[in-house]
Order: C-alpha cells, then structure tokens, then sequence
C-alpha cells in the first residue's frame, strides 16, 4: 500500500508525470508485449516463415526424389551413440538403416531397424544442390547425413519413396505464402470497399453491406469447390497458384470490409478529423494522414486472424484435390496422400506429420492475432 | 504529549430523539477492493445506525464511499471487493437479529432480507432495470419471490404501486419494455419495484440525479410520504444539500471511505464541526445571499484511492491542517455536544475542556 | 412482429436471385460441357449417337448464350420443379439429391444442437468462474478446436477409432445395413456411426460460439441491472439465467447466421473423407467431371436452404430482444 510520508508539510496536489505521448501502434506494442502466449506466438510464426524462405537448407533430401525401395519407410530415430569395432561406444549422431522384412503372419513386406548399419548425421552437410533464394546455388544443409549417398527419413517416407519432413518443410512455402498473398488481397479489397462504405455513407455503403451480407451467407465451400474445379488440369502451378490464392482471400475481406468501415463510421464524428477537414485536407489526405494511422493495429490483428483462415481454405481445397495440383507441393497436397483411413493406418506419420505442423501454425497465428486484437482495443485490460 | 481521541460508545444516544433500538446497526464496516495495483480502502471503518421511520442522509464528494456502503449492506458489492471487518446487524420485525456482514453470500436467509425487508433503489436508472424483460414481469418477479400470493394479485400489486409512484396508465406501462420509458419513468419503475414488498428499510443511492427539478421534489416526496404511510426507515445517498435540507432528520458526512461528522440535520447546518462539513456547506449557494461571488470550491482534489494520506485523511485538503498533529493519528469520531466529529480539533476541545 | 417478417422475407428474394447467377456463372465457367465430352467418348467407342447428343444440346440450350441457358434452367426448375438432368448418370437430377440434402441438413442442424448443447453451458461457465481451472480447459481446447480443420479432425477421428477401437468407420451405417429397410437395429447402427461426423462438423463452430458466449456474458455480468435482480432476493442461478445470460444470448443467436453456412461446408468436406451419403461426395464428383447441372442444383439448394436458415435465426432473435422487433 502506499501511503503518504509522514512528514509535516502539507503534500503536493497531483504529481502525476508527464504522460509519454506514443502513437497508437507503439501503445499496442507495449501492451502486447504483456501477453505472453501471444508474444511466443510471434516467434513462431516468424521461425515459420524463415522455414518458408530457407526451406531446401533445412530439408535432408531433395523432395522429388523417389525411391520405390523407401516406400512408406517409417520415421527414423536420432542416436547419440554408436558402437566402435573395439565394443566402446563413442558420440556420434546417427540414425540406423532400415532392411525389407517379410512378416510370415501378414505375408508382406515390412521394415525394421537394421542395427548394423549406421548413417552418421552432421550439421551443415553437403547433399543436393539448391539456389537460395534464386539467386546462388550451394550444397549446404543445416543437418542430415555426412554422406551424400545416404538418405534419412526423420518423418517417415511416402507411396514413393520421398521423405516427408523435406516436403513439409518446402510445403510450408506455399501454404504460408498463400495465406499472406490472401490476406494482402483481401487487405485490398476489404480496405478499399470498407473505407469507402464508411466515408462516404448513404446508398454506396447500402450497396456495399449488402454484397458482404451476400456473401457471408451462403455456404463457402460448394461455391469454393466449383470455382477451384473450374481451374483447368493443365494450368501451370504458378497460374493455378494465383487463383487459389484469390479464391482463398475471398473469405477474409468481408469481415476485415466491416470493420474498416465500422472504424470510419466512428471516427468521422471524431473532433480531429473534423478539425483536419476544416483545415483544409483532401478527403485522400483525411484517410491516408489521419484515419489510417488511427485505427491500423485493429486491421494488423484482423489481418492475423485471417491468415490461419486461408491456410486452411487451401488446405482444405487442396485436400479435396480441387485446389492445387501435384507436382505443387502444399500442406494440402502432402495430406491429399493421407486420404484413407487404409494408408493412415499403414503409416500414420503421413497424416500426423503435416497435421502437427499445420496445427502448429494455425495455433501460433490464433494467438497471435488474438493477442494483437487484445493489445489494440483500447477498453481491454 | 499527543492529545488522545476519547472514543465514544455507539450505542449512547448519540442520535437523541429516537425510541428503540436501531432498525440497522452498522460498526466497525471495512469494505476493501482488492485490485492488481493494490488494496482500495473504499469503506474504511464505518459506524452508523438508521432507525424506523427516519431519513439518514448520506452525504460526500464522488468517490468516497458511499454506494459501496450501500452495496455492502445488501451484499452485493462485485468482486473484487468484499467485506473484510465490521459488522451490519439487522433488526426483524419479530425482534430478532441477523449479522449481515457475517451471513453466507448465496445463503437463503440473506436472500430473505434482501428485497423484502430492505430494498434499494439504484444510481444509474438507465442501466439498472433488466433490458429485455418487461416492466411489470420485473416488478412482479420480485413479490411473488417474497410472498406467497397469485400471479395475478401480484399484477394488481404492481399496477396499483406504478400508479402510485406517479407513471400515467399504469396498466399499459405494466408490459413496457425499459426503453419504452424515460428516464424519469424508469427511475419511478425502479422506486416502484424497491417498495413492492413494503420493505422495512429503504436504501436509495441518488435516486434524483438523472432527473429534472420537478420530478425530483416528486419522487422525494413520494419516499418521504412512504416513509410515513410504512414507518420505513430510509438511507438516503446524495451529494444534493439542498436534498439533504429537504428530507433529512439525521446526516452522516464520508470523505475517503470513513464517516467524519454526524448529527441531526439541524446541527449540520447550524453548526458544522468538521472542517470538511464546513467546505461543502460553504461550496453551495445560499438563498438571501445576494452577492454574486464566485463559490470556494473545496481546495484541492481527493487523493487517489490507493494513496491515502496517513493521520487525518482530509490533511491534504484542510485549512485548519495542524502539522505534527493530524498527520500522526487518525481522528476518531467523538462527541461533541449534539454532533459526532472526527477531527483533532474538536478531540483536543473535548479533552482541554 | 408479422411485418418484420415479412420485411425480411423480401430481402432474402434479391439475394436468392444473386445465388442463383452465382451458381450458374461457376457451373459454367470451366471450358467445354459434359456433351463434349461425352460426343467425344462416343466418338471413341465408335457408336455414333450425334442426335442423341444434340436432342439434348437442343432441350437445354447449350451452346447458346449464358443467359438464354440460365432463363431454360430457371424456368424449368420455377415451373416444373426441373432442376435438369444428370448427364454423367442419365438420371433427373431431382431423382438424385433430395435424399443426400436430407442428410446433409439433417446432420447440419444436428450439429447446430450440438454446438448449442456444448457452447452454452461452457460459455456460460467460463464466464462466471472467469480465470479458473475450468474456464483455463475451454479456452485451450477452444483454440484447438479453431485450429484443427475439419477434415483433418475426421482423419485423426477415424485413425484412433479404428486403432484403438477397432471400430470399422465411415458412412452413416455399418456396410450390412445399407439398402436394408428401417429397423430398430439399424437405428442403433446409424447412432453408432452418426454422432463422430457431428462432433467433427461442430467441433470448431463450438470452440467460437464458446469464446462468443464468454466475451458477451462477461460484458454483461457486471451491469447494474444484475446487481438490482441480486438486490431483489433471487438466487443466483435464477437472476444468472433470468438476466445477463438472456441478454447475452442475443449476440449468441445472430451467429447462428454465419455458423449455418460453415457447417453445411463442413459437412460437404467431411462427408468427402468419411464416406457418408450425403451431398458432399456427390457434389465433389459432380464438378470433377462437369456434371453441371447436378453441381449447380445441388450448390443452389444447399445455398437456398442456408439462407433459409439465416432468416429463421434473425426472426428467432427479433423473437427474443424485443429491441429488434420495435426497430
Ligand atoms: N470495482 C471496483 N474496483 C476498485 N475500486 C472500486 C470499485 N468500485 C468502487 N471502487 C472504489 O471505491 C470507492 C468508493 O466508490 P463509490 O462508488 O462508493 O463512490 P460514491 O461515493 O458512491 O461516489 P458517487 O457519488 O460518484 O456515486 C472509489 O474510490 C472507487 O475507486
Ligand atoms: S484532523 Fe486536522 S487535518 Fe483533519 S480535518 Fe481536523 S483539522 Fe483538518
Ligand atoms: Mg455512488
């Protein structure tokens, strides 16, 4: 408890400090920083995106290579381990081979651990060749096997061989990226009809509210699914990439439209922008100079919250097999190969791998868009 | 040597002129909220009685308590805050008497009291009725939790009492739903549903603030004309003087969670003792001055809940502030002829005297 | 109350019209038509049946202007019922759907009871026991249910029961039932079956409407005219459900709104993975090979119905806040 000092003058009035005077944003940044899930979050999603930029570096082996001998191999472990000739053991990481089997009761083929043979594992070895960011070639992985010629499968291996972590860590180029191209659309497309439902009122906000009241209420999948298949077969990726993509962020601007225009609604009676029109500033000006600044850590955290929603429109699409096609490999194009129950039983890790990682990120992005959303409202604690 | 307070009995007949023992008996109340910045004392102390058929004025600046002693009469103070000290006995009509500070908070028996024997009419009348439930259901709702009649008596109940309380065609406005009605009507819809259960004490909390002058004088005389017809005894909450001289038969001044001065009306305004008492009288314009000066407000802000001053929590805004003395003790309430006062000056009186 | 009504029946009139050019538009964007490649197919096997092929052309108009194909198929489905044929299984379309639709809805509004069932009492708690233990378990599982989509759930679902239940899954009744006539045994069976597809479908709708449900009571706990109704001598649990939770609800139920047209995508996709008769599996086929007036029919109707349900959830709420009603 604070109490005064007990000492014999009568106290000040109010020595309240000079209040810092920060801009909305660095406010909603300082508030953020309190929500601790949130402020994890942040680094997850950033830790996820560098895997989307340096994905093949972190991959072990190149994600088209097949290899009927590895098909459905199961994930291989990492020891620390090994035994010398001599009968010591010694550090070395490694995993350990796999060889064919024949299970007598079942009569099929199954894998099983070969002790014998260890595959040493090193950081920063040499493997497939890739350019970095397009732009210079290297050899370099972050980890994997010291010889070339060796292949791990950390994951697991799917029907043909390929390993699944190398394809989750390149899958999550496209479907992270799909998820910020959708949102930048919507941004625009929600922004610019938001804003100018708000300002300008009468008969054009009408319109507007009604197309977004259309659209929200009828039901997005069939109309998604008849668009995505009405994306001919034989369209390169990247032209079927943009489509999906725009399909996609139809979902998102509606409710980012609203909220713009709810924010315009309420701030055009607000004495500042008042007293900026009267000074003579253009409506653009208005907008761009004051409006904008004033409500941006609102759209940031809606933007937050859409992403995840469109990762999982295109996985969802993909999935179904109407959205993006294979070569193109996607979080939903890797699930596309857990289709039945059969294969999810035979092996699992092709379900379990890419659904972890795509909950991972779904999660991550929730909570850090709800800590932003939090973090921006000015009457929450 | 420091001059020591002489405490006083409360049960002295320290308000004269009122037979029997208190309808309500309030001592040693501490109401605390405990926040994440720290402990607000928001009733700190606390030592009142009310009695039948009377008017308790409960009187002070924003801030310093009062509806959270309201509140904490009934019970329902929201959390974070609770009782933490005193007690708040009720006498029944049969004579018997419950602890209400010490009764369990869901418990059958406080459910009992609350609306029945004491009701209370709300600060705010345009958020303190149920939104979406109409009028009457909300009035009727509460007689027949009390009383064991019909639906219907229980209309007619509540129809009669809305006329009463002044809302024209009270049988149509029985099915309004809150914001059907003014702020005026929805204040009388509020005393109405207070007083269905003719209840033996009456809290109002600002019961006129959101209102016009002339509904005001009406409502006031409505519960002071209730008061009679129910020999109610009523706690009136205002920072209205001019309210105050109108209804009051006793006065209890708060400031900072704690009851500096109390006494019969009269003595209040004849011959206020705290210093406090004396600023607010002095901030409100008197008829028969003609002088258009500029009224003294009282010096100085209340300071902030979580930094009450030590010694006499009015130090830092008192004119006779004597140093070395009322910032090392806190003042306890004394007599002081007709008055009850907390304030050095008149303890160091008492005892020079 | 009636005019309101039927204020709102008119505007759903306009954007019935919209869903209906919507559908057609996407029906007919993909180059080409089922007869294409059904001359083609013909072609192939070397019968030649070009007058089939046109007669039909002809009835439907194909290979004229959108709009004349659009006015055929309106007319046709507004004065006889008609919604076209089936080209990939020669069949009226109408013959096809209206059992699957009977599913898909009746699976949707089970869901939507489900949600209700679980939503309410979780958000209801959560927000009176704000910060416990309990509310701490609904908030995470909440936002796992908002993070898994539903398919995957369906797989996850499917995988754990057949390993560890060793319960044979998909569809909505046991194989030997299918084509059975209705029996008390069959029922049972399709118990068994029906409840995974719900919890799946509503899994995420419940993890929002919980978090909706917490956020507009909390608002709402601590307003004066609770603390009148505790005043008064109620109970809690009387003033609890008597006051804030009625006006909390109102929110509540006008997500009823946007909830609807998610189940019923929900339940296309899960029908996809697990096999079930309703419309999701039929659609899916049907715009893979352009059966375009199946996929049209059926997006049209499931759209229609959803903005059916739409209306019924604001008139249930203008029916519950008599502040809409007298707007
Ligand atoms: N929920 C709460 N949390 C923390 N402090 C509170 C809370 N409610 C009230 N207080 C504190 O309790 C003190 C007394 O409040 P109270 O409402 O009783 O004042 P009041 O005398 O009724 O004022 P007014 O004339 O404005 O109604 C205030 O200082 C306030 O800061
Ligand atoms: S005790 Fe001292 S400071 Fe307090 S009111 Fe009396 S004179 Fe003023
Ligand atoms: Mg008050």
């Amino acid at each position: 408890m604070n109490t005064l000092t007990t000492d014999s003058t009568v106290p000040a009035e109010d020595e309240v400090a000079a209040p810092v005077l920060l801009s909305p944003l660095a406010l909603t940044w300082r508030k953020f920083k309190r929500h601790r899930i949130a402020y994890v979050s942040l680094y997850i999603v950033g830790l996820i995106y560098l895997m989307a930029i340096f994905g093949e570096f972190l991959t072990t082996s190149d994600i088209h290579e097949t290899s009927t001998r590895r098909a459905f191999a199961p994930p291989m472990g990492i020891h620390l381990f090994a035994p010398d000739e001599d009968g010591s053991s010694r550090f070395q990481l490694h995993a350990k081979g796999l060889k064919l089997e024949v299970d007598k009761v079942a009569m099929r083929r199954v894998f099983a651990v070969d002790e014998e043979k260890i595959i040493p594992l090193g950081f920063f070895v040499k493997g497939y060749e890739y350019k970095v960011l397009g732009l210079f070639s290297t050899n370099r992985h972050f980890f994997g096997p010291v010889n070339p010629r060796d292949t791990v499968y950390f994951m697991g291996a799917d029907r043909l061989g390929r390993d699944i972590m190398s394809r989750i860590i390149i899958g999550t180029r496209v479907s992270m990226s799909i998820g910020l191209v959708g949102v930048i659309v919507s941004l625009v497309i929600g922004v610019t009809l938001g804003g100018i439902s708000g300002f300008f009122g009468g008969w054009v906000d009408n319109l507007i509210q009604r197309l977004i009241e259309f659209i929200r209420s009828i039901p997005t999948i069939p109309l998604w699914m008849g668009l995505a298949a009405a994306i001919p077969l034989d369209w390169p990726p990247l032209k079927t990439y943009f489509v999906v993509t725009l399909i996609v962020s139809m979902i998102g601007w509606t409710s980012l439209a609203r909220e713009v225009r709810g924010k315009f609604l309420s701030l055009r009676h607000e004495d500042f922008i008042i007293a900026a029109r009267l000074d003579g500033l253009s409506d653009m000006e208005v907008i761009r100079k004051h409006m904008v600044p004033s409500f941006s850590s609102h759209i940031i955290a809606s933007l937050t919250l859409a992403v995840p929603l469109m990762i999982l429109a295109e996985t969802s699409l993909s999935f179904l097999g109407v959205g993006l096609q294979p070569p193109v490999v996607s979080w939903g194009t890797l699930l596309k190969e857990a289709q039945n129950v059969r294969t999810i039983i035979e092996a699992p890790w092709l379900l379990i791998a890419p659904a972890t990682m795509i909950v991972t990120a779904v999660l991550a992005l929730n909570f850090l868009g709800d800590g932003l959303r939090d973090a921006a409202d000015p009457h929450a604690h | 040597m420091q001059p020591t307070p002489m405490p006083i009995d409360n049960s002295a007949p320290a308000i004269s002129q009122s037979e029997g023992p208190p309808l309500l008996e309030i001592s040693g109340l501490k109401t605390q909220f405990f926040t994440d910045d720290g402990v607000v004392k928001a009733v700190n102390g606390v030592d009142l009685n009310i009695h039948s058929n009377r008017t308790l004025c409960v009187l002070g600046e924003s801030g310093c308590g009062k509806s959270i002693l309201a509140r904490s009469i009934l019970r329902i103070v929201d959390a974070p805050g609770r009782i933490t000290d005193g007690s708040i006995v009720y006498r029944s009509a049969d004579g018997r008497t419950v602890d209400l500070a010490a009764v369990r908070p869901g418990s059958r028996e406080l459910r009992s009291v609350r609306g029945d024997d004491i009701a209370m009419i709300f600060q705010e009348p345009m958020s303190s009725l149920g939104p979406i439930t109409r009028i009457g259901k909300q009035i009727t709702e509460t007689i027949l939790l009390h009383r064991n009649i019909s639906k219907a008596e229980a209309r007619e109940t509540a129809i009669e009492l809305l006329d009463k309380v002044g809302i024209p065609k009270p049988a149509e406005r029985f099915n309004a739903y809150p914001f059907e009605l003014s702020g005026g009507m929805r204040q009388r819809a509020m005393i109405a549903m207070a007083l269905s259960c003719r209840p033996r004490l009456l809290i109002a909390d600002e019961p006129t603030t959101a209102l016009d002058v002339t509904t005001q004088a009406q409502i006031l005389d409505l519960i002071d004309e209730l008061k009679e017809e129910l020999e109610m005894g009523v706690m009136l909450i205002t920072h209205d003087l001019g309210v105050v001289a109108e209804v009051a038969e006793d006065v209890a001044v708060m400031y900072m969670g704690k009851v500096v001065e109390k006494s019969d009306v009269y003595s209040i305004f004849e011959n206020p003792q705290h210093p406090y008492t004396r600023a607010l009288l002095d901030s409100v314009p008197r008829i028969g001055v003609t002088r258009r000066e500029r009224l003294p407000a009282i010096r100085g802000m209340v300071p902030h809940p979580l930094a009450t001053p030590s010694g006499c929590s009015f130090r830092t805004r008192c004119d006779s502030y004597m140093p070395s003395i009322c910032d090392r003790q806190e003042p306890a309430l004394v007599q002081h002829g007709e008055t009850q006062v907390a304030c050095f000056l008149h303890s160091r009186e008492s005892i020079h005297d | 109350m009636m005019g309101f009504c039927l204020r709102r029946i008119m505007y759903m009139i306009p954007t019935l019209f919209l869903v209906s050019i919507v559908t057609f538009v996407i029906i007919q964007l993909p180059p080409g038509d089922y007869l294409d490649s059904l001359a083609a197919d013909m072609g192939e096997s070397g019968s030649d049946n070009t007058a089939v092929v046109e007669t039909l052309r002809q009835q439907y108009g194909l290979g004229q202007p959108m709009y004349v194909q659009y006015y055929k198929w309106m007319k046709g489905i507004l004065l006889h019922g008609n919604f076209g044929i089936s080209f990939e299984k020669n069949v009226l379309v109408t013959d096809l759907i209206w059992d699957r639709l009977g599913w898909t809805f009746g699976i949707s509004m089970l869901t939507l009871l489900f949600i209700w069932i679980t939503a309410l009492p979780i958000g209801i708690y959560s927000a009176v026991r704000k910060y416990s233990f309990g509310d701490y378990t609904a908030t995470f599982f909440g936002f796992i249910g908002l993070a898994v989509p539903n398919f995957l759930l369906a797989l996850l679902m499917m995988y754990v029961s057949f390993k560890y239940f060793g319960q044979s899954v998909g569809g909505l009744v046991s194989p030997e039932y299918i084509g059975e006539p209705w029996s008390q045994a069959k029922f049972i069976n399709l118990l068994q079956h029906i409840w995974m597809p719900i919890v799946v479908v509503g899994t995420s709708g419940a993890a929002a409407l919980i978090r909706i449900m917490r956020a507009n009571l909390l608002d709402e706990l601590y307003r004066p005219y609770v603390a009148t109704a505790r005043a008064k001598g109620m109970s809690e649990f009387q003033l609890l459900m008597k006051y804030p939770v009625r006006v909390a609800l109102n929110p509540f139920i006008s997500t009823i709104g946007w909830i609807l047209p998610s189940l019923v995508s929900g339940e296309i996709i899960v029908a996809v993975v697990m096999n079930l008769p309703t419309t999701g599996p039929l659609l899916l086929r049907a715009l893979l090979v352009q059966d375009m007036y199946l996929a049209g029919s059926l997006i049209l109707i499931v759209s229609l119905l959803t903005v059916i349900g739409t209306l019924i959830s604001d008139l249930l709420l203008a029916w519950i806040d008599p502040r809409i009603r007298y707007q």
